[in-house]
């Protein structure tokens, strides 16, 4: 049975003094009746699809919409050719969210985390850690147990799907997912891990899912970038000592109060924010939808 | 929910609902046919209607139709695919009263000649629901194993079904009985915490009375 309070996950691993991530392994072995090999290969898989889902990008390629595509190939020209703002690691995580977004408007094969129009978020802030840092592949599985952890209890609280509870669901999910798996890849504690992901959906409470065309394209896929680099200023917080004042299980709350006082046209159904701009509503003609 | 609900499923974009969801309600329809797909006319309700065609919902269904799973690259070609297998298929708008919105309703005819009317939605997150097969309501999630045994309305058949399952050491999670109308076809719907074996198919299969039966194997399984 999922955890029902990112507290109590924190107070189980400190009452058997096993970390964040264990307690995950160990629930999902029972909830699943799987051995710890076996729960670990499905994680590997996890982590393999998103690595290839990385590879298989192409800059040349066009949603069907032709409404996004190649915007993480021009970043990427941008990033290797000029200094960013961000810095050049930054600017990495930024290409990895388009890019993965992109993938997924395109019909590629993506690792919905925890939605495919947030598929970007995890990824664009591990790939580039991964890949830059060496980090081992056990350390990024005990990362994604953590990430998966913090989402169940999104999920067990309030919800993960932008048509229950709007953007905050999912993008803010997602970061929130991100934030905590960073923290325990730099070594952070569990009380670090759920203040991170605490800090990152509450900067997103309030975030409206307002597809244009009702399509995962148009804000989604520039919103991964806004995930990513919300989770990695909130890892960087709580690896500081910085906390929410909120505790995190009540911020979880929040957004469910939050998601379920949206408006209808807010959650998914591509009526109204940025779909119903004028410019939204031309291209839904278009599109003939 | 599962850790894997969370992160997962790995699928082809770009909606889990619209896309994913619709390739396992063609997948489980497909199952559900027990032979290749020859002709499959789709109707689409609510927002798989309004937004699906952008979502690749229509692509998605033919792909499950033909075999496919949410994480087949092959997705995006599945119309092309279709036709190279000389399947016939059409699409139409349709209003389903009461449906979830993102519904679909399947009329399918199998290469044995065989026909199937399946009603499905797509929860989310690449869930689905199987509503109503050939009009009797089911309402079965397909996420365990499940067993869907048709037959005739009489008394008694319950009981030779779960006494079969028990002496296999099947423990029965949830068991439905749903029928068309009295003394017609009825079915039921058992989902189990463990895989069902071969030679009980075979013995369900073997009891008079019994229609037709079906096994859907649980997500990670099929
Ligand atoms: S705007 Fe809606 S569809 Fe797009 S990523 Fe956010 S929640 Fe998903």
């Amino acid at each position: 049975m999922a955890y029902q309070s990112l507290q109590e996950i924190v107070e189980t691993g400190n009452s058997r003094s096993i970390p964040f991530w264990k307690v995950i392994l160990l629930d999902d072995m029972n909830d699943r009746s799987v051995t710890e090999e076996e729960s670990v290969d499905t994680m590997k898989k996890m982590w393999s699809a998103m690595l290839e889902a990385s590879d298989q990008y192409e800059g040349t390629m066009l949603s069907k919409s032709r409404l996004v595509g190649g915007m993480g190939a021009q970043m990427e020209t941008y990033r290797t050719s000029q200094e960013p703002l961000c810095g050049d690691f930054m600017a990495k995580v930024i290409s990895q969210a388009l890019q993965m977004g992109e993938s997924n408007a395109c019909m590629k094969r993506i690792v919905a985390a925890p939605t495919a129009g947030a598929c970007g978020v995890l990824p664009a802030v591990l790939i580039p850690l991964y890949r830059e840092k060496k980090i081992p592949d056990e350390k990024v599985l005990e990362a994604l147990y953590t990430a998966a952890g913090i989402g169940q209890v999104i999920a067990a609280r309030a919800f993960i799907a932008g048509a229950a509870g709007g953007c905050q669901a999912e993008i803010g999910a997602a970061s929130s997912m991100a934030a905590g798996a960073l923290v325990h890849l730099r070594g952070g504690d569990s009380s670090q891990i759920i203040q991170a992901a605490a800090m990152a959906l509450k900067n997103l409470l309030g975030l409206v899912c307002d597809p244009v065309a009702g399509l995962v394209e148009v804000p989604c896929v520039k919103r991964n970038v806004i995930g990513a680099v919300n989770a990695l200023s909130c890892a960087d917080m709580a690896l500081a000592g910085i906390t929410s004042r909120i505790p995190p299980d009540q911020v979880i709350d929040a957004m469910k109060e939050i998601g379920e006082s949206m408006h209808v046209s807010l959650r998914e159904t591509g009526e109204g924010g940025v779909a119903n701009t004028p410019a939204a509503r031309e291209i839904a003609q278009r599109l003939g939808m | 929910m599962s850790i894997f609900d969370i992160l997962g499923p790995i699928m082809v974009g770009p909606s889990s609902s619209h896309t994913a969801g619709a390739v396992r309600i063609g997948y489980i329809t497909r199952v559900l046919l027990g032979s290749p797909v020859a002709e499959a006319k789709i109707g689409l309700h609510g927002s798989f209607a309004a937004t699906g065609r952008g979502h690749g919902t229509d692509r998605a269904l033919m792909a499950g139709l033909l075999g496919m799973q949410p994480d087949d690259m092959r997705i995006p070609g599945s119309f092309e695919e279709a036709e190279k297998e000389h399947v016939k298929f059409s699409f139409h708008d349709m209003q389903i009263s009461g449906a979830h919105p993102n519904t679909a309703f399947l009329e399918v005819r199998g290469t044995s000649g065989k026909e199937l009317k399946v009603q499905a939605s797509s929860l989310g997150g690449g869930r689905v629901m199987l509503n109503k097969l050939d009009g009797i309501e089911v309402n079965c999630a397909c996420e365990s194993p499940t067993l869907i045994v048709r037959n005739q309305d009489k008394p008694g058949y319950v009981a030779e079904v779960t006494t079969l399952l028990t002496q296999h050491s099947v423990n029965i999670a949830t068991l439905n009985l749903h029928r068309d109308k009295k003394g017609g076809n009825a079915v039921m719907v058992i989902e189990s915490d463990q895989p069902i074996p071969a030679d009980v198919m075979e013995r369900l299969e073997a009891m008079e009375g019994i229609l037709k039966v079906t096994y859907l194997m649980s997500r990670e399984e099929a």
